[in-house]
Parts: structure tokens; sequence; C-alpha cells
């Protein structure tokens, strides 16, 4: 955030006396830096699971300051479906060598050779076996007991009840009716072998805070978020972008169309929004216009009423 | 965005959404008292709602607003399960931001049974809103809430009295409802009161002025929530930096790691370590964006120090000066309200862990003082609690605590109950004070050694007969008698090379000599 506060002699002087203001993205970020280290200290075996996207960004940005002038003290573990966008594979890789963190990549190959896609199986059913259930099985793989996720508490009504420590029971998954009650800022880490705990750091963070503080601390991101002409299909109504390898339904014609991804999943199933916005300014320009939320060009949450609440009892995020 | 000054107006526009503070909000108020429409019409109003979300709530197959209006109350209604009853069952947690201030709601339940969650959304709050039926008044459920706003210390509370609609905006049935909060926040001891009239169905003074209502003159609830004062005397507060994290990533650096707690930390400031006693400074504060001279309440920083001391997660840095409350009480015994939070009960006799801090330690529940009857404020006898009573509870624990009253402090004072065997969260403790124990010994607090090195061996002396002592190095003779008290507290001995007031300097040419002068002083070693 320093990039955009005015420096000046008289400033350095008070600064002496007085410790700066906390706005809101510093307490924010404050709050996210005291939870990553709460859990660092106190699981055996702790991870982040990085998705590429935006949210993940701010969550590496934020662990590298936790444990600065340390390196993160933990690996990073990628969900890979098999249908990830290839300029998230390629930032993803860059990225991580360039700030010298561990990546860990799981994908269910089993599933994957089987040839799993959405168009056959449903969304709810492609989800649960190549994110769940790669999911699951990457964490025991691991042998991890905590995972750091970059899930917000605004992104959709079932999370806006989730904890910042979401505990798991040995089969990974969720009991809305079952969670610790949460006081303070003080989080119990406690666990019986085989149990685990998803950690959100970003709980408190919304889609504005998120592209905020990427646009304050100039965060990189997939370029996939920045509007330019890109070829697509219109698919019942949402914007999908075509590859080489993509497979054309019956009646489809490619078109180009200028617009960018205002969130990452996977190809089929995530759609694009028209935008003419480039930089970081003009989305957060974009954004604060906008009248849908971001999941909304999500095929995955409009299956049916609760269809997110439904994912998460089984284990996803 | 073309042109040079779309492109500074959007920075100063930018600038002000980075320039906003962060305020923290909880609502209390029963099923019926229309708590889920007033979040939503704030939600609404503030035009926080997605058209998406929206649209998803309007062909909702539940519909409570009736007249074919949009049923706000479903914007917040997360879990199917609540949809289906039509109530809320849990904490839920919403974002909203208006030009001054970014907003976060801790939605709880009313419940009777559901005090724990109030208890739960209440203890990060700012200000609570305490959600009055207009047309029904001050109802057990509105002290219950009332009285757990005080008990978790939330500094601002506002009563929202709402349904006013129904009550055809009557003035009178207002004033009656205001008079008799005035008393029952006077009796809870609650200092920052506000209370707005609203209908949260029809939008009346929650985010825009009602016409409805020209009688009433003060803000609407939007407006008070974007003023009200935030962390007014946290920074004043003594310092209290839980160390949460030792960094050390190579030989050349070590770091603690940790989120100030209260007061301000500065670069070069002297600080005291808990329950070491050892007497330090602070070398640099570090950060990835530099190193800061100063930090203060609810900043994350690593501090690093001059000296090579013994410090370690679940330990503290202090900064003892002439005020009686710059040392935190240290003690193994002290007494807390409790919330208790789970089916299984709260027995005497039993032992939990306690997390305080970053600090765990084992909690043995010596006695329950009384139960509150959080309807009447009653204290009543108990001797178990059951899920959702309160009552003020006494502790052993097998570590010293470095706490302070919560009423004081809601970082320090505050901790968890964690069962031993099943791992649940089962209590929330809000810490009041040191109890006495009738097993600690007798012996002084301080001793004073004519020289280091004689200090030094009294020390040795001392801790082979199973005393804990240390010898305090660098203090000013202003800070000794602080640094005593604080390690008294802690069952620690201290020891000073040279004179100081209130002790008989110990001189001695052997260890025979020194044992019989330190048994003169009544100590046996």
């Amino acid at each position: 955030m320093s990039t955009l506060l005015p420096t000046d002699a008289a400033s350095s002087v008070a600064e002496l006396l007085t410790p700066r203001k906390m706005d809101h993205l510093r307490a924010l970020e404050a709050e996210s830096i005291f939870i990553l280290r709460e859990a660092v200290a106190e699981f055996a075996r702790p991870v982040m699971l990085y998705s590429i996207g935006k949210d993940s960004s701010v969550m590496l940005r934020l662990a590298q300051k936790a444990f600065y002038p340390g390196k993160i003290p933990f690996p990073l573990l990628h969900i890979d479906t098999s249908y990830k966008f290839p300029e998230m594979i390629a930032f993803r890789d860059n990225y991580v060598k360039e700030i010298g963190a561990d990546l860990i990549v799981h994908r269910n190959e089993k599933a994957i050779a089987d040839g799993a896609n959405p168009h056959d199986l449903g969304t709810q059913n492609c989800c649960g076996l190549l994110k769940t259930r790669a999911l699951l099985d990457g964490l025991e793989a691991g042998g991890f007991d905590a995972a750091f996720g970059g899930a917000r508490r605004d992104e959709e009504k079932s999370r806006a009840k989730e904890r910042v420590y979401s505990f798991r029971d040995g089969n990974g998954q969720w009991d809305p009716k079952n969670q610790r009650p949460e006081l303070w800022q003080i989080y119990n880490s406690r666990l019986r072998k085989g149990e685990s705990i998803r950690v959100f750091p970003l709980s408190n963070w919304t889609e504005l805070d998120i592209w905020l503080y990427l646009y304050a601390e100039q965060i990189p991101i997939v370029p996939l978020y920045f509007a330019r002409e890109r070829e697509a299909v219109i698919r019942s109504g949402q914007i999908t972008l075509t590859y080489p390898e993509t497979r054309l339904l019956p009646g489809e014609k490619i078109e180009t169309v200028m617009c960018r991804m205002r969130s990452l999943g996977c190809m089929p199933c995530t759609g694009a929004i028209r935008s003419e916005a480039d930089t970081l300014e003009k989305i957060i320009a974009e954004l604060i216009s906008f009248r849908r939320s971001e999941r909304e060009n999500r095929a995955i949450d409009h299956d049916e009423e609760g269809s997110m609440e439904t994912k998460k009892r089984e284990g996803y995020f | 965005m073309a042109t040079a000054s779309a492109l500074n107006d959007f920075r100063a526009f930018l600038d002000s959404h980075l320039d906003r503070e962060l305020l923290r909000f909880t609502t209390a108020g029963s099923v019926d008292d229309g708590k889920s429409t007033l979040i939503g019409r704030l939600l609404h109003d503030t035009k926080s709602v997605y058209e998406d979300q929206l649209a998803s709530v309007a062909k909702s197959r539940v519909n409570r607003a009736g007249n074919g209006r949009v049923d706000l109350s479903l914007l917040t209604d997360g879990l199917r399960a609540e949809r289906e009853q039509g109530i809320t069952i849990d904490v839920a947690y919403r974002y909203f931001a208006t030009s001054k201030r970014k907003f976060i709601i801790a939605d709880t339940p009313g419940h009777e049974q559901y005090t724990r969650n109030m208890a739960t959304g209440a203890s990060t709050a700012d200000v609570a809103i305490v959600l009055v039926d207009g047309s029904k008044g001050i109802l057990p459920q509105s002290r219950r809430h009332s009285f757990i706003a005080s008990l978790l210390g939330i500094p601002h509370v506002v009563a929202a009295v709402n349904k006013m609609d129904l009550v055809g905006y009557d003035e009178a049935k207002f004033r009656a409802i205001e008079a008799d909060f005035r008393a029952l926040a006077k009796r809870l001891g609650l200092r920052n009161i506000q209370i707005i009239p609203v209908s949260a169905l029809e939008g009346d003074n929650v985010v825009t002025s009602s016409a409805n209502m020209p009688w009433y003159s003060g803000p609407t609830l939007l407006e008070y929530l974007e003023t009200v004062p935030l962390h007014e005397h946290v920074a004043d507060q003594p310092l209290r930096f839980p160390v949460q994290l030792v960094v050390r990533p190579d030989r050349t650096f070590r770091g603690f790691a940790g989120q100030v707690a209260s007061g301000v930390v500065r670069a070069g400031q002297h600080v005291v370590a808990l329950p070491s006693g050892r007497r330090t400074q602070v070398k640099r504060i570090v950060t990835w964006d530099g190193d800061l001279k100063a930090a203060g309440p609810g900043e994350s920083v690593t501090l690093e120090l001059t000296d090579e001391i013994d410090l370690s997660r679940g330990e503290m840095l202090i900064s003892p000066d002439a005020h009686s409350n710059s040392v935190p009480t240290v003690s193994t015994a002290f007494g807390a309200k409790v919330v208790w939070m789970h089916e299984e009960p709260l027995e005497a006799g039993k032992t939990y862990l306690l997390k305080q801090t970053s600090r765990v330690v084992r909690a043995e529940v010596k006695r329950i003082a009384y139960r509150v009857d959080v309807n009447s404020l009653e204290h009543l006898d108990a001797t178990e609690l059951k899920m959702n009573d309160i009552a003020e509870v006494e502790f052993e624990t097998n570590l010293p605590l470095f706490f302070d009253a919560y009423r004081e402090n809601r970082v320090t004072g505050a901790a968890i109950l964690i069962d031993p065997l099943s791992n649940a969260t089962v209590g929330a403790l809000l810490i009041d004070r040191a109890v006495s124990t009738a097993t600690r010994n007798d012996l002084p607090a301080l001793l004073a050694a004519a020289h280091i090195d004689l200090a030094e061996r009294v020390r040795e002396l001392l801790a082979a007969a199973g005393h804990r002592a240390v010898v305090l190095h660098g203090f000013t003779p202003d800070e000794v008698p602080v640094a005593v008290r604080a390690l008294q507290l802690a069952g620690v001995l201290a020891i000073v090379a040279g004179a100081v007031e209130g002790a008989t300097v110990l001189d001695a040419s052997d260890d025979a000599g020194l044992i019989a002068a330190l048994a003169e002083m009544g100590v046996t070693v």
C-alpha cells in the first residue's frame, strides 16, 4: 500500500511518534497475516491451496509478508483438473519459480484418463471427481493437517457462515451444524488423527478489497483477467473461450470477442465477460459499476439452489 | 479513463477507497424482530446487493414480505435448513461498504439456546445493534442481548426500535421504549448508547431519513455506523505484544512475529519479556514493506531485539513504566466470566486446555462462584454450567498467564476453553482478576546482592533448591519495583546487584556465608 501513500518530510517526523493509520486494507492485511502465522505455529504440516486465481495471488503475497524475512514455510498445492486455461498453467510455473516457493501439483489421473468431463457427467459429478476427490487425495498424500484456502465469505451465501478455521472430519467433510465456535482471534487448532482444518485467511475480504489490494501492491495476476480480443463461442449464453483442442458442440461458431475473465476456473465451465478493462484501474472502475456478482459466470453455482452448500459438505471448498 | 483528468479523478477515488476505516458490528434480535430484514435493507439501500443475487431471492419459493415485495431477509439467510425453517441458526458474516467505511456484519441469532452464537459475533464487534420490536417494547430477550453486549465489552450499543410502521410511527410509543432502554443501559453500565426508530420493511431511518417520523432528528442507522468513533483508547493503553512465532531464516536474523495487542511499540524502545523478566531494546520493527518507526494496535510486525534473550511463542513483550497498569497481571489463579458453549456441562474439578493470546496452558476449574440469570441479572448458585449459561468461575493453571482484566483489554483479557479429549471449543472466558492461591510460599520478592557475580551465585543456589529466580539487568531504579511485582505474581524471585530500596544487601565471601545470610532472611537453600 505504500505505493499510494504520500511521503513528505513533515510526515516522517510525525511517523516517529505515531503508528500508521489503519485503513481497512491494512487492517485486513494484518488480520490475514495473524491467521497465517497462527496456523504455521500450531499445525504440524500446513499447505496452501493455490488456485492461480487473483485471490490465491493475494494470499501468496500475504504469506510472503507474514514470514518475511524468512521464506514461505509450507508448500503450495495446485489441484489440476486438466481443464485449466493454458495461460493459468504458464503463469503458475513462472510465478512460483520467481518467488521461490515449493509447488505440488495433484491430479485425479484415473478420472482424467477415463475422460471425465462436464458435458457427459454434469458439472456436479465432474467437480466431484476432478476437484473434490483430487483435493482430498492430494491432502492425504501429503499428510497435511491444515490447508490454507483463498475462499471469501462474500462469495456465496453458504460461505457467509464459514469459520476462519473450518473443521473437517476424517473424510474431509464439512458439517455446518458441527463447527467450533470462533471467538475473538483465538483459533482452536486441536485435531485428532485424520482430522484436518481448512484455514481461510481471506475470510473478511470482499472482491473489491482483493482488486484494490492487487492494485495497491502491484501483484502479478494471470493475463486472462485483462480484456483483449479472444476467440470464443457463445454457449448457453456464456462466453466460452476456445483453444485448438476445444470440442465444439453442433452449430457452434467461433467468433472474436473483446472480453476478460472475472474469476478463473475450468475452461468449459467458466465464462468470460464482455469488457474493455485492460488495466487494474479499469477493472476496479468496472467492478464498482458492476451490479452482478463474480460467481455468476460459474456454471457450478447455478445447478440448483444451495449447490455450493452440497459441494462443501462433500469436501469442496 | 481516456483523459488525464478522468484518471486523476479515478486516483482520488481509489485513494478514498484505500483510506476507509473498518468497522465490525453485530446484530442481536429475536426471530420476529425483523433482524434479517434490517440487514437486507442496509445491504439493499447501500447498493451492496448484486442484481443476480436479488433476482435469485425474488424467485425464491419462500417469501415472508408479502404484497409482492422482495423478501430482503432472504439476502442474509444462508443455509438450506434456515431457508426451510425460516430462521437464522448460526453466525453469518456480511460485508458492505460506503464512501466512509467498510463494514463487517456478524449476523447472530436471537434464540435463547443460541447465546453462544451471539457471544461469538459480539467478541470482535465495535458496535452492537440490539433489535427491539416497536410494537412490543423491551422484552426479556432485549435485556439478554444488551447484557451479552455489555459482557463482551462492545464499545457502542445502538437500539434499533423496529417496526415503527406497525405502530403508526407513533412518537409516544418510541419515547416510552427509549426511556426503558436508557434505564436498562444504565443498569448494565453501557456508556455509549444510541436509540433509533426504524422500519426495516419500509426503509425508514435505516439508510435514508424517514419522512414518516419528523419528530426524530437524530442520525439514521447508517449515518450512526459511518460516524461512531472507533478504537479511541487502544493506542494509549500499555504495550502488550504476545509472541506468535520466532522467525529465524538464517543465523543472522532472529525476529519475534506478532500482532500488537495494545499500545504502541517503537524502534529503540526498552521492553521486558515475560515470564523471564529480561530487559532489552527493540532494535528494528521489520515488515516486508520496510522497517517501521512505530507500530500500533492491530499491526502485524516482526520485532528484532538488541539482546539474544530467551523468548518464544506464548510469551509476551511489555514496556514497564511508572503507571501501575503498565505490567499485566501475572498469575496462575484468576476469576473469569464464562460463557459455556457445549452440551457437556462445565464441572468443578475438571481440567481443560486454555488458550489466551498465543499461550496454551492447562486450567483446572476450582469453583463456580455464581451463575448469572441473563434475564433478571441475578446471581444464582450453581454446581455445573449448561450450554448458554454465563457464570463467574475461578481457575488455576499449570503455568502463569499474563493478562489484563477483559474490561481493560479485549485481547489479553480473553481466552477460550478446549476440551482436552474431544478438542471442542467449550467455553469463552472474560478474565476479571487474579485470585490468591493458598499454596504460594512466603519468599521475599526481591533480594539484593553486593555485586553481580554474587547475584548470579544467589540465583544458582536458589535454583538448586527449586526456587525460580532471575537476576535483573539494566533496569532503572524506577522500573525495578514494576519488574519485581510482575515477577512476584509469576512466582519468580528477583535479584539485583547493588543497593536497592526495600532489600537488605547480601554480602559474603563464600557459599557458606551466603547460605547463612539467606537463612537470616527466611530463605532456605
